[in-house]
């Protein structure tokens, strides 16, 4: 699936604004991205599994709320700056 | 849109372009500590190696909120030139060198979106690499989450891979791979007063974990300081901590004299008297010779208009009882400018015992800045030089122990942290 980057995470994939990432869940995916791009997780999800509190997550145009929310094929994940600090 | 292919290279990199990011990986063992009484450390000779007498060009490395830049010296110190930024937007709350290996430096770093990272150089500062394994505490029920790396420093010299890292909120995190990959100190982030709630309160910003200061005649002993949650001592190299606060006073508690809950701003051990400290606390100036255990309060000597508020504090590397501090407004709202909006650095060369103002050189009026805890550092030449960085982006220097200053550089973001690495690397 495609997974839409936010301009604050593409120093880890080079410059790419998408990616492909493979999972069922979004914590299979995010780790999926980490495997291909280390480090990039942490800076998205704390070692508690919460979502940083300035990130946003969305799958397709719904926004996920914690690691399990399920992602089917076709799906497409954005990973957004929240709109934070006016 | 670009679609990135699942080969991609684990090689990073990082704008601006002139900061390279290369990946590493390598997992340490992990221990468990456990907390028990500290026994009484032995004593020790007075004068150890902190009369080097350093010459030549300086680099002052400048933490800020938006990135990293470097100052470096000509021999005489008279010219500056201004580098960088390193990391441009990124939050680096403290970027400093080690000296027992000239190359290498790691920076705490984060930005208003992403969460708390390490970056490393083990070549001066041509490369940057992400940690593989930052500081994280432990994934559990209720468990937390590092909100930022707020102080680093190399470990002891017989120990030349260690690295400490103090975390907001409050949590110890040691490496022991030069900064690569980092372990949690158990037996300070699961301390039973963690439970009492002034310990690690937050102090505006969050709990910060700050001035790891390291015995350089003993690795097992070390300090640190909480804010608030007051300083801790280890005399078995992390295995327990004692609170070692007698003396120093918590004005914004119902005990003052609490056995902890403390708000030290900045610490510093004597590199000449490794048993004198110094401490820069909330509630006023303190200094301790170690063997009294005891905090005196030689803040009370400063002249009463000024105060003994502020944030850093700094000790002459070659006389234990000179330090200098910058002294903040304290009162009523807690402005936290100069007092006066007259910046001014107090001296003393009796350990305390009185105080001579120092502001040749600064804004006579209308000068409302602070400076923070870590962006106050001394070198070690004969004519010492003394480097501020300010919360409006401005460096300091004096190159006559305060006795002058001059601003050589300014507009850049505010500033979080200076460290000064001498022999113009």
């Amino acid at each position: 699936m495609k997974v839409h980057l936010s301009t604050h995470v593409r120093h880890y994939t080079h410059g790419a604004a998408t990616v492909e990432a493979s999972g069922g869940t979004l914590e299979a995916v995010l780790l999926d991205l980490d495997r291909q791009f280390p480090g990039i997780k942490f800076r998205l999800i704390d070692e508690q599994d919460g979502i940083r509190k300035h990130m946003n997550i969305f799958i397709n145009n719904d926004k996920a709320r914690e690691l399990k929310a399920a992602i089917s094929p076709g799906d497409e994940v954005h990973i957004l700056g929240a709109l934070s600090g006016g | 849109m670009a679609v990135a292919s699942k080969a991609a290279p684990r090689k990073r990199a990082t704008k601006p372009a002139a900061t390279k990011l290369v990946g590493a990986k390598k997992p340490p063992a992990k221990k468990l500590l456990t907390k028990k009484s500290a026994p009484k450390r032995k004593a020790a000779a007075k004068e150890v190696s902190g009369g080097a007498m350093g010459s030549g060009p300086v680099s002052l490395l400048v933490s800020t909120m938006k990135g990293a830049f470097t100052l470096k010296s000509n021999a005489t110190r008279s010219k500056w030139t201004l580098s960088g930024p390193t990391m441009l937007g990124q939050v680096i709350n403290h970027l400093a060198h080690d000296p027992r290996t000239r190359k290498v430096r790691v920076m705490g770093a984060k930005t208003g979106h992403l969460g708390p990272t390490i970056y490393y150089t083990k070549d001066g500062g041509k490369t940057w690499k992400e940690a593989s394994k930052p500081p994280a505490f432990p994934k559990k029920e209720g468990g937390k989450a590092v909100d930022a790396n707020f102080f680093v420093t190399p470990g002891h010299k017989s120990q030349p891979n260690v690295w400490w890292a103090g975390t907001i909120p409050v949590g110890l995190f040691k490496s022991t791979d030069g900064g690569d990959t980092w372990e949690p100190v158990d037996s300070v982030n699961n301390h039973p007063d963690l439970a009492n709630e002034a310990f690690g309160a937050p102090a505006p910003g969050g709990p910060y974990t700050h001035s790891v200061l390291i015995d350089p005649r003993d690795a097992d002993h070390m300090y640190f300081g909480i804010s608030c949650g007051g300083v801790l001592e280890t005399t078995d190299g992390g295995k327990s901590w004692n609170h070692i606060n007698k003396g120093s006073v918590s004005l914004f508690l119902p005990t003052p004299d609490a056995e902890f809950g403390q708000d030290p701003h900045c610490m510093v051990m004597s590199p000449s008297n490794p048993d004198v400290l110094w401490q820069q606390n909330h509630c006023g100036i303190y200094r301790m010779d170690r063997k009294d255990a005891n905090w005196v309060r030689v803040g009370d000597n400063m002249p009463k208009a000024i105060g003994d508020i502020g944030f850093p504090v700094v000790v002459h590397p070659r006389d234990s009882e000179t330090a200098w501090v910058f002294p903040m407004d304290g009162t009523e709202v807690w402005p936290r400018t100069s007092p006066g909006g007259k910046p001014a650095t107090y001296m003393t060369t009796n350990g305390g015992k009185s105080w001579k103002r120092q502001d040749k050189g600064f804004p006579k009026t209308h000068g409302y800045f602070t400076v923070f805890r870590q962006a106050m550092k001394s070198d070690t030449q004969k004519n010492l030089g003394l480097y501020m960085g300010t919360t409006n982006g401005e460096v300091w220097v004096s190159t006559n122990a305060g006795g002058s200053w001059k601003c050589v550089a300014r507009w850049l973001p505010r500033i979080l942290a200076i460290d000064v690495v001498e022999g113009g690397r």
